[in-house]
């Protein structure tokens, strides 16, 4: 039987530590995300014109916001996990009596929760510099669910393999943050070269950027069948890699 | 049936280091054992092993007959642990800390009985202070505070006085003798003999992974403590007599002192006959006393022991 009491402890306190550092968690995402609305929404957009008859500033609306979601979900498991085992209290949570599928839940849990709100406040935000419409919310609610646990789970995987804090902070920087540019956050996928385009078709977030796009426009990149297989392959991918990681004890149990 | 039963525990580290070597102890409900032995001897990895954060090798270990690995839902919420090292989140305000610790471990909130624990513990006035904050001794109260805060049977503290004053060691000392006497059950380890002599019941001895040696701690004192009767003499001489010799008496540098050592439970009469033999042989006697080893003066025995037995 689940432990819930357990959980929600977890869940609560890293939930009270986001709510703690207020400007970092939140202010901060949702005020760059603006400043990507004012520079390339508003003024470089304006030069650009619609895709798909949408405007460029709508079209950054999907794209923007799994940036963030993507990068936030990764920062804040990963930090979650990896901060108490940086100062050892994590000894409490292996000595409790929870499994590591209930932290699991506990930390990720969390961080999605982050992200997702981060998500709503951006998506809140954007309605003031752009004309916004979401076709199919039921799925856009869907893919930012899955997005959000799927990510949150590689984030708490970095922070268990994470051997330090420039290693914490490097993933994010040189994993997340280049696919989401190269994943059509930004532009549409035949707007580059042909063979570009066929390499960009190997980079999984376009599939999520694409997918989510989709929620609000009815169009994407690719099919909207590819998107939701390719978040389901990653989220049973970041699975396996937790079991594996669980069942040996591996940087938590000698 | 024993509180604790730790049978037959090994534990190798990957890349083959042997912490503990097929280990076996019962630890009695009420009972404070102290775990004895140097760095490296074992005592913290035995520790971790009961309470879940190193996996052992072979061997089981039973908590009120339940298996630590197989029932850890059951087990681990009747045991608190103090680790060595001071592993606390700094940005928290001690009075969540410790009420986290309550919840993570499956109790509802009770704000009386955290309070009523960092009272008994003299931090209810630290209680919204950030643990970034608090001196080196407070923060191990802290931990004491979270270790108690889910209300366990078992207790384990690992070094639980290293490094604090010699105050704040016998008020640690006051709160174990507490928690003993309400019931619980304490487990810990010490570098400090004095500690173990002062507040334990029972010492077990440890070294490089094996148990030497378990025994009651009165017991041990007094089958393996040599007393020593102390005759200081009027004035200073420079050899005991032939008889005085053969009773075992050695005289001390400073001819003053003449010093024998003999086994506790065939001391009746040696003072009288003592002082017998230093009249007949005309030596004055000015004070006669005697002296019990120590734990600490024990331990270094069975550790030295055991080496010689190993290297020979």
């Amino acid at each position: 039987m689940l432990n819930v009491t357990s959980i929600w402890a977890i869940y609560r306190r890293e939930m009270k530590r986001a709510f703690g550092t207020l400007v970092q968690t939140i202010l901060s995402p949702v005020l760059t995300t603006s400043l990507y609305f004012i520079v390339f929404g508003s003024a470089i957009g304006s030069h650009i014109g619609k895709i798909d008859g949408v405007d460029y500033g709508a079209f950054l609306v999907p794209g923007l916001i799994m940036l963030t979601v993507l990068q936030q979900s990764v920062a804040n498991a990963s930090f979650g996990i990896y901060f108490p085992r940086f100062t050892g209290s994590i000894y409490e949570v292996l000595s409790a009596p929870i499994s590591y599928w209930e932290v699991l839940i506990g930390y990720v849990g969390a961080a999605a929760t982050k992200a997702m709100i981060l998500a709503l406040l951006i998506l809140a935000t954007s309605a003031f510099f752009v004309p916004l419409r979401i076709e199919y919310p039921l799925v856009m609610v869907l893919f930012l669910v899955l997005t959000c646990v799927t990510f949150s789970m590689l984030g708490f995987l970095i922070g268990i393999l994470a051997g330090n804090w420039e290693q914490l902070q490097m993933a994010p920087l040189i994993i997340i943050t280049p696919l989401v540019f190269l994943g059509g956050a930004f532009y549409e996928l035949k707007m580059l070269p042909p063979f570009w385009q066929n390499v960009s078709l190997f980079n999984p977030v376009l599939y999520l950027v694409s997918g989510f796009r989709w929620s609000f426009y009815g169009a994407g990149d690719v099919p909207i069948a590819a998107s939701l297989g390719m978040i389901t392959l990653f989220m049973a991918i970041c699975i396996v890699a937790v079991w594996r990681i669980f069942a040996t004890g591996y940087r938590l149990k000698p | 049936m024993p509180l604790i039963e730790i049978q037959n525990v090994s534990k190798t580290y990957v890349g083959g280091h042997q912490a503990l070597d097929d280990v076996s102890l019962d630890i009695e409900k009420g009972e404070i054992l102290a775990l004895l032995g140097p760095n490296g001897a074992g005592k913290t990895t035995l520790i971790n092993i009961v309470c879940g954060l190193v996996t052992h090798t072979d061997g089981r270990i039973l908590l009120d007959g339940r298996d630590v690995t197989a029932e850890y839902r059951q087990t681990r919420r009747d045991i608190g642990l103090v680790p060595q090292e001071m592993p606390l989140d700094p940005f928290d305000k001690l009075i969540d800390n410790v009420a986290f610790s309550r919840r993570l471990f499956g109790l509802p909130h009770a704000p009386d009985r955290i309070e009523a624990i960092l009272r008994d513990l003299s931090l209810w006035d630290k209680r919204d202070n950030r643990l970034l904050t608090l001196s080196g001794g407070m923060k191990r109260r802290v931990l004491i505070a979270k270790a108690l805060a889910h209300e366990p049977k078992v207790l384990f503290l690992d070094e639980p006085t290293a490094g604090v004053d010699v105050e704040l060691r016998r008020s640690t000392w006051d709160v174990v003798r507490r928690l003993r006497d309400s019931g619980v059950t304490v487990i810990l380890t010490t570098h400090y003999l004095e500690e173990a002599e002062e507040i334990a019941d029972r010492v077990a001895v440890i070294d490089k992974g094996r148990i030497q040696l378990v025994q009651d701690k009165d017991v041990m004192m007094r089958s393996l403590g040599a007393k020593k009767l102390i005759v200081e003499l009027q004035a200073p001489i420079e050899r005991l007599s032939d008889d005085l010799a053969a009773r075992g008496f050695e005289l001390e540098p400073c001819g003053a002192r003449a010093v024998v050592s003999y086994d506790p439970s065939e001391a009746d009469g040696l003072a009288a006959a003592a002082l017998a033999a230093f009249a007949a042989a005309g030596v004055a006697v000015r004070d006669i006393s005697t002296e019990q080893s120590t734990l600490e003066e024990i331990f270094v025995g069975l550790i030295g022991d055991a080496n010689k037995g190993a290297s020979s």
